[in-house]
């Protein structure tokens, strides 16, 4: 690449960013203008097409390809297989379609539990601890500490407290409160589902808890007093002012958490292991035992082809709603 | 250093009793469900081996801190502790300068294919990691293959991995936050004298840094807390905290103290720093995020 | 503007044309080469009580081999729970070790992949011939009739392990012989939380371990001859139902052993919880627990009936590592001589010894080391009484959805439900047709 004109501050760092991309010395301002973002876009482009846009399309290719232990040394070997992978997946008749199915509902509940639980706790704390009281700020560190523990660490924790035999949880539900007959089992059968949920909530409601009091604080003071001059009292207040005003924070609060719930993989691996028990098997820890414990990385593709797709539609439904529902409100 | 958050108190008048104690109930309970594992990870560390693989007590029989030590031996923790460090510093590094350049040319400029560009990088958050996981490792092997460039089982290909993960919310959150920033401030340093980057660097940066703040932590987070690409990418030289804290479980015996005191210990540096950066945070949402 | 779509294009071009090479794979089809005849990487799997115990232990020998032969070894000692995906993904990419270790169960998997070098007449006699390895290692090395994928390098096998101090308490002075008498001696022994006998309901490997032997003594297999997936027949059923029966209808394992996969059975033991354990070569553990080599006995695993021996009288599957060689490797000499001397009688007593195991080369085992009463019992099991595991290539999805079944009966137990003939063939029936179909 050769320039000739004095190299400006702003081009030497435009270059370093994406060398061989445009000489934009040799160019008039005006198409170097125009030529600037698509500059500064670059290496974020990049880096996203090498991490996530190829391996999707190289993932999408798989998911029609016979890939098995058979195989994977030599991927170009592997025959195509049409669209079989995609009909043992949806033949939900069948065992392999039908834990599928299973795995996507408990997905679908479980994301709607731990989302709605989520929102629900960080829009209760923060509500409550809009207003300065004693002990506000050390309550908001403690409160953001799940959110900060690294997440092996915080599973790995509860998965010991959820020990049958030597955990807390039984400790307290059985020896001291006897709410139960026998000490019941958490990383095992129906409960697990009660169990991941929980580890689900408590790593995630913090999240919440700092989005919605980020929120709080662009509603302006003097709302709350015209509303106090009016008689409105505290209850009045929240119900009339502050949960409406945060209308906008919810809509990507819920798509985020919905998002990150949904694809949750490091829970329910830290927690249960690589065999999750079927109350709990989450959908992605079920394509990863589909395609890594079994070697079937055609079918285990297939799967997570449907699952973004499933995510695509959800999440393009649910911003159309909610940004039609913005306009009318704003009309 | 900007001012702390604003406080808004809701209401002039005395809240009623009602709203108190709702309000202490409430958070009481919050705490205690919060502090729970909190309290299981730091007693049961000072514990000794046969005192953890029994019932569980609240308060320990007898303390000891020999965990604290054997965690070095057990598992060459002091590596993985580096490399998490390299890898999870240098991603955070790097997403924040490539979003801060990502986001000021969607805030700042008008160009063919913004739209698309904003989109298609939000909607890479929705990709299932399992998706891309072996497409993603075989690509590294033939770039090292083709190029020389060791990106597989190196850390130099876990930071590639992990700043994109971090990217899509960074560069969203900063597009939020440099909206913010009043126009006429860089189009006024651009009078001065400043070229576009003079201008983001030299006003919008500054005026920004509750909202890098925030981003940084969060590609932090992501990347010291990542298992399952991780997993794969690494070798016994370059794993991460991460993947290293399951060698606590052994083909022997799991060391439940020790895996509680590497925990602990593995947290620490992100939660004092998240701790002490959670001004800047909540005041970098408040514009980023949430606007 | 058009010099950067063009850029735009080419980076996009470029990233598919990895795309390509990746379609590719890594690998072809030859028997590795010499390029780097200086180094060799080796991924050993962890046999010690921690990974730096490992190292331990490996270095010096690597050492040695280095001072003999100019070769350095670079060790990486991988965590079990990793060990799978790293053999895949190097398999997959082609950029893996150039020695390592397997578990002797996954041979016949990982050689359909291709890209394991296979151990032919010539490459055996380079490590001084098949005969020096004993039959039964040899039986789990691969798919029976074609040339092993792997080499032998520490064999274990499943012995009955029982706690002297909680045997003399209850006044038992025999270890069982047959699962009759285990049931019997075990309901001694359950009263007081204190139970019979331990088990692992989550780990799925244990699992199949057990009800595989098991369902060799009910005359029945997993796989047809032919390599067919076969789980629900009777005899197999049978042993499904008899190993969770244990727990579900005899009482002698502890319900809240459902959720074990870590191992937790055997502290158990060490602390007197528990009376019996099946497993394979535990006294390391023991000792790692604080248990001394007095308070614990050890007798050959139970039978139906009658003496331990093959077909229905099988008591343990032949568990153990192997050692592979990748096929891409860039110093197959190096490789090979690695493999002699790791398999050779010298470093095969020293590194069996220190990982408590049994060589499974012959001359080997002949060492007085072997010889005391502990080991005796896996010796002589392994030589007579054990059976390898099926040597198909969908070995680990049978693993992964068998043990799974048996993991989901002993939660059913655990929780109180019956486990009839009925539940036990449903679940099995469901873990067959979730095996691809042949």
């Amino acid at each position: 690449m050769t320039t000739t004109a004095a190299p400006g501050a702003d081009e030497r760092t435009a270059r370093k960013n994406g060398p061989g991309a445009a000489s934009p010395g040799r160019r008039p301002g005006r198409l170097r203008r125009i030529g600037l973002p698509y500059l500064l876009l670059l290496p974020a482009l990049l880096l996203e097409l090498l991490v996530h846009l190829v391996p999707m399309v190289i993932g999408i290719v798989v998911s029609f390809k016979e890939l098995t232990q058979f195989y994977i040394r030599d991927w170009g070997t592997a025959p195509w297989a049409g669209l079989d992978n995609y009909s043992l997946t949806v033949d939900f008749d069948a065992p392999v379609g039908e834990a599928l199915l299973r795995s996507f509902l408990t997905t679908c509940l479980f994301t709607v539990l731990s989302v709605g639980l989520c929102w629900l706790l960080g829009v209760a704390a923060a509500v409550f601890m809009q207003e300065t009281f004693r002990g506000r700020g050390i309550l908001r560190t403690i409160f953001l500490v799940p959110y900060a523990l690294p997440v092996y660490a915080a599973v790995i924790t509860w998965a010991f407290m959820f020990q049958r035999d030597n955990g807390l949880v039984n400790h307290v539900l059985h020896d001291q409160l006897g709410l139960t007959d026998t000490p019941s089992f958490w990383l095992i059968g129906d409960n697990s589902f009660i169990a991941l949920l929980v580890v689900s909530v408590w790593k995630g409601w913090p999240f919440a808890f700092l989005i919605v009091m980020a929120g709080l604080q662009n509603i302006p003071r003097d709302v709350y007093e015209a509303a106090a001059l009016d008689g409105a009292g505290v209850w009045q207040q929240i119900r009339r002012i502050t949960l409406p005003s945060l209308r906008p924070v919810n809509q990507v609060l819920v798509l985020v958490l919905f998002l990150w719930t949904f694809n949750d993989f490091n829970t329910p691996f830290v927690l249960f292991g690589k065999a999750a028990p079927e109350a709990a098997d989450l959908i992605s820890l079920h394509i990863y035992q589909s395609s890594f414990q079994t070697w079937n990385f055609g079918t285990g593709s297939a799967m997570s082809v449907l699952l973004l797709l499933f995510l695509l539609v959800v999440t393009g439904v649910y911003l159309w709603l909610t940004s039609r529902g913005r306009k009318a409100a704003d009309a | 250093m900007p001012s702390p958050a604003v406080r808004q108190a809701r209401s002039p008048m005395a809240a009623p009793q009602s709203f108190l104690w709702s309000r202490r109930i409430f958070l009481t309970l919050l705490t205690v469900f919060v502090l729970l594992p909190v309290y299981v990870m730091v007693s049961s560390s000072l514990k000794p081996l046969e005192d953890v693989s029994e019932k569980f007590a609240w308060i320990p029989s007898g303390l000891t801190v020999r965990p604290y030590f054997d965690i070095w031996e057990t598992v060459p923790l002091a590596d993985y502790f580096m490399n998490s460090l390299i890898v999870a510093g240098a991603a955070t590094v790097c997403s924040v300068t490539i979003a801060v350049f990502a986001a000021y040319a969607v805030s700042r400029y008008s160009f063919r294919g913004r739209r698309v560009f904003t989109v298609t990088v939000l909607s890479t958050q929705m990709f299932p990691g399992i998706l891309f996981l072996l497409p993603l490792f075989l690509i590294y092997v033939n770039i090292g293959n083709a190029t020389g460039i060791a990106l597989f089982g190196s850390r130099a290909g876990l930071v590639l991995t992990y700043l994109t993960f971090s990217l899509p919310f960074s560069i969203w959150m900063l597009i939020g936050y440099f909206d913010s920033v009043p126009r006429d401030l860089d189009e006024a340093a651009k009078v001065d004298g400043c070229g576009p980057l003079g201008a983001l660097f030299r006003v919008i940066v500054p005026a920004a840094i509750p909202g890098i703040v925030a981003v940084a932590v969060y590609a932090f987070m992501t990347a010291w807390g990542e298992v399952l690409f991780a997993s794969v990418m690494t070798d016994d030289t370059t794993r991460t905290l991460a993947v290293g804290l399951q060698g606590y479980s052994t083909q022997n015996d799991v060391y439940w103290n020790q895996i509680m005191a590497a925990s602990l210990v593995v947290s620490l540096p992100v939660v004092a720093g998240f701790l002490l950066l959670q001004r800047y945070l909540v005041t970098g949402l408040t514009a980023g995020a949430v606007k | 503007m058009r010099r950067i779509r063009a850029a735009a294009v080419s980076a996009v071009t470029l990233s598919f044309a990895f795309t390509v090479a990746a379609c590719g794979g890594g690998s072809s089809g030859t028997e590795g080469s010499n390029e780097q005849p200086r180094t060799l990487t080796y991924w050993a799997s962890n046999q010690g009580a921690s990974l730096e115990v490992d190292k331990k232990v490996l270095q010096p020998e690597l050492d040695k081999f280095e001072k003999r032969t100019g070769i350095e070894v670079k060790l990486e000692v991988v965590p079990w729970g990793d060990l799978l995906n790293r053999i895949l993904t190097a398999t997959t990419s082609g950029q893996g070790p150039d020695v390592l270790n397997i578990g002797n169960t996954w041979s016949a998997s990982l050689q359909s992949s291709g890209a394991l070098l296979s151990w032919d007449a010539k490459n055996f006699e380079a490590i001084g011939g098949k005969d020096r390895f004993v039959e039964s290692a040899l039986g789990s090395t691969g798919v029976q009739g074609q040339d092993p994928a792997a080499v032998p390098l520490y064999s274990m096998a499943y012995a009955l392990y029982y706690n002297k101090k909680m045997f003399a308490d209850a006044g038992i002075e025999q270890p069982p012989t047959t699962w009759k008498e285990l049931a019997e001696t075990g309901r001694k022994l359950s009263e007081d939380g204190t139970w019979g006998l331990g088990a692992e309901g989550s780990n799925l490997s244990n699992n199949i371990h057990q009800v595989f032997v098991l369902a060799k003594q009910h005359g029945a297999d997993f796989f047809t001859p032919d390599g067919k997936a076969d789980f629900t027949s009777d005899g197999a059923v049978a042993a499904v139902k008899q190993y969770v029966g244990l727990m579900a209808k005899d009482k002698v394992i502890a319900p809240g052993n459902a959720e074990y996969a870590q191992n937790q059975s055997l502290s158990d033991f060490a602390k007197d919880k528990t009376a019996m354990v099946l497993w394979q070569t535990a006294s390391a553990t023991f000792a790692s627990q604080g248990m001394n080599e007095d308070e614990w006995g050890v007798a050959p695993a139970p039978v139906q009936s009658g003496e331990p021996g093959l077909g229905r009288a099988t008591n343990s599957m032949v568990a153990g590592i192997n050692m592979a060689v990748f096929k891409n490797t860039k110093n197959i000499d190096g490789a090979k001589k690695f493999v002699k001397f790791m398999t050779s009688d010298e470093e095969q007593i020293i590194l069996n010894k220190a990982y408590g195991s049994i060589p499974p080369a012959k001359a080997a085992q002949q060492d007085p080391a072997f010889d005391a009463p502990a080991l005796a019992v896996l010796r002589d099991t392994l030589a007579t009484s054990a059976t390898a595991l099926p040597q198909v290539p969908e070995e680990s999805q049978f693993e992964t959805v068998v043990g799974t079944a048996v993991k989901e009966l002993f939660a059913d137990a655990a929780a109180g439900r019956a486990v009839t003939t009925e539940s036990v063939r449903a679940k099995l029936e469901k873990a067959q047709q979730q095996m691809p179909e042949k």
